[in-house]
């Protein structure tokens, strides 16, 4: 096998065994930073002796068994350099703290270690970032560099960004465990808030001239995928699964062939991946039935009403503006009234709407965000109020900052002038 | 990206042979490795040719060919449907996958056609449509 083959192939082997390897080794040496170090190491060991030797049967058990020789060695120089610090009289206690550890004690509960490992990367003592960028590279298998394409912002600034929270977990001794209890709940958000926001940011970028940014949704999905097996209880996990698996079946209809967005009642339905929405469904119907719905499962469920609708007519939207209503209530946002308000106006009509609307418009939250005006204007349009939907067509026109979309508002305000009266 | 694996058929199993206990345990417990790391999408095992049939199309004439079929080795015996960041990826989690049938035995890895192969028709305007999207997420982010 070539060189280059068989670095790629170490590749495949790393984004296949890394999370694991990293996982096992935390929990041995109770350091994810030094896990990820020695995983290096022994990655750093395969691209050397694989290209010779060709892959081992099991890759994993290899990259592992040399993982923990290094531990081993580390533990042995540390061990005789504190006997020295010891012998000098002066550091007796750091030798009791850093007893070598025992590196024979693997258990067969690699699941436990993943969890853990999840749990830790995304522990709420780290900035937003920090969590995302350890998430993508402890778990996701991604290089630095790659999450810095995906993130579109330099190498240098994730490699710090990582350095920092694996200080930040040491210093503040994030222990590696799995919460329990009240504190699970939180800690649970906080690694579902990272997934769907790594989703997110691939979602918004559905085409570019790097293919990493959109593989983001990808290595969102599996996260997640990954995270409904190692907590299989928990509804919420299942209702993010579903909620991305529905969205993701959508990616190909998103677009036009010149690149301007679809809205979701414009898009061609036969371009929905009917795989992903079998699998998004199959999702929610699991998270529905471990529990009270949470607001991922919520909006899955909203999600999913468009998804079971062959054509936009057939749409519920009775039960979608139900649902926005629960919505409202697990996690009330101006954006989710704002929407309750569109689909009550296509359940109810538009007056029954308008008063939601209306109600929003001393939102501060709101003030410059340019669907509420733009829905506004929508409303009243419908309702034979001209005038005064012109003026929220325009106002709507100079808050966006898209060209194609303010093109299209002002089309309608001119369209909405009232009919000149004739003499 | 997407690739089907195809596991090609054998004498034994065009014969309608079942797999054995032992087999079924090692396949159900690879299938579990390839859920529990998030890459299967879709999966299953196919009856013999026998039970299938072909039909063959020239020009506007359709003609049913009952199975079985001849050519063993280029039939079909099971697939799955993974996702993953490359064919090397799919190569290595093939190599990890219980030896299908006794004896020798093939598996196909063929990459699945996806409609986002992006890249050359990246325009201004999608470039400031991207922006305007990502603004708004921060928006949604924000409250």
């Amino acid at each position: 096998m070539a060189v280059s083959d068989t670095h790629r192939a170490v590749e495949a082997v790393w984004r296949i065994e890394s999370a694991r390897l990293i996982a096992g080794l935390a929990r041995m040496v109770h350091d994810i930073g030094l896990a990820e170090e020695l995983a290096q190491d022994a990655l750093v060991a395969a691209l050397e002796q694989w290209p010779e030797s060709g892959i081992p049967d099991n890759p994993g058990a290899w990259l592992m068994s040399i993982a923990k020789r290094r531990a081993i060695d580390q533990f042995r120089r540390r061990d005789r350099f504190d006997r020295k610090l010891a012998e000098l009289g002066r550091d007796a206690e750091a030798r009791q703290e850093q007893a070598e550890p025992d590196l024979d004690a693997i258990e067969d509960d690699i699941g436990d270690d993943l969890l853990r490992l999840v749990f830790t990367a995304c522990h709420p003592v780290l900035s937003t970032e920090a969590r995302v960028a350890l998430t993508l590279r402890l778990l996701g298998g991604l290089s630095t560099d790659e999450v810095a394409r995906a993130f579109l912002v330099p190498e240098s600034t994730v490699a710090q960004r990582i350095v920092r929270a694996k200080r930040t977990l040491a210093k503040k001794k994030v222990p590696f465990e799995v919460p329990r209890g009240a504190e699970l709940a939180r800690r649970l958000s906080s690694v579902l808030e990272v997934i769907y926001l790594i989703f997110n940011e691939g979602y918004s970028a559905t085409t570019g001239d790097d293919w990493m940014r959109p593989a983001l949704c990808e290595d969102a999905l599996r996260l997640g995928r990954i995270l409904a097996e190692l907590a299989p209880w928990e509804p919420e996990v299942h209702g993010l699964v579903a909620l991305m698996e529905i969205q993701a079946s959508r990616s190909r209809a998103r677009m036009d062939a010149s690149g301007a967005p679809v809205l979701l009642l414009d898009q061609d339905r036969a371009r929905w991946d009917q795989l992903l929405i079998r699998r998004g469904l199959a999702a929610l119907d699991r998270a529905e039935r471990l529990g009270a719905p949470g607001s991922y499962t919520v909006q899955a469920a909203i999600a999913a009403c468009h998804a079971r609708a062959r054509t936009p007519e057939e749409t519920d939207w009775q039960r979608i503006a139900g649902l926005y209503d629960l919505l409202g209530r697990l996690a009330p946002s101006p954006v989710v009234e704002l929407n309750r308000a569109v689909a009550v106006s296509m359940a109810f009509g538009p007056a029954a709407a308008l008063e939601l609307v209306d109600a929003l418009t001393a939102e501060p939250a709101l003030e410059r965000y340019h669907l509420l005006p733009s829905v506004r204007a929508d409303l009243l349009s419908k309702l034979d109020r001209h005038a005064e939907a012109k003026a929220e067509f325009e106002r709507a026109a100079t808050l966006t900052r898209n060209e194609r979309e303010r093109a299209l508002l002002l089309e309608r305000a001119a369209a909405s002038a009232p009919e000149p009266v004739s003499s | 990206m997407r690739f089907m694996v195809l596991v090609k058929a054998t004498e034994q199993s065009e014969a309608g042979v079942l797999p054995s206990a032992e087999m079924l345990a090692a396949m159900g417990k690879y299938n579990e490795e390839l859920v529990q790391a998030g890459v299967l999408l879709a999966g299953e095992g196919l009856h013999p040719s026998s039970k299938g049939a072909r039909v063959r199309f020239s020009g506007s004439d359709r003609t049913v060919l009952d199975g079985p079929f001849a050519e063993t080795k280029e039939l079909v015996a099971g697939f799955w449907l993974i996702e993953v960041k490359s064919l090397e990826e799919a190569i290595e989690w093939v190599r990890r996958c219980p030896s299908p049938h006794e004896g020798e035995s093939e598996i196909e890895i063929r990459q699945v056609f996806e409609a986002d192969d992006f890249g050359e028709e990246f325009t201004p305007e999608m470039r400031e449509r991207e922006e305007r999207l990502r603004e708004q997420t921060a928006a949604q982010r924000k409250e």
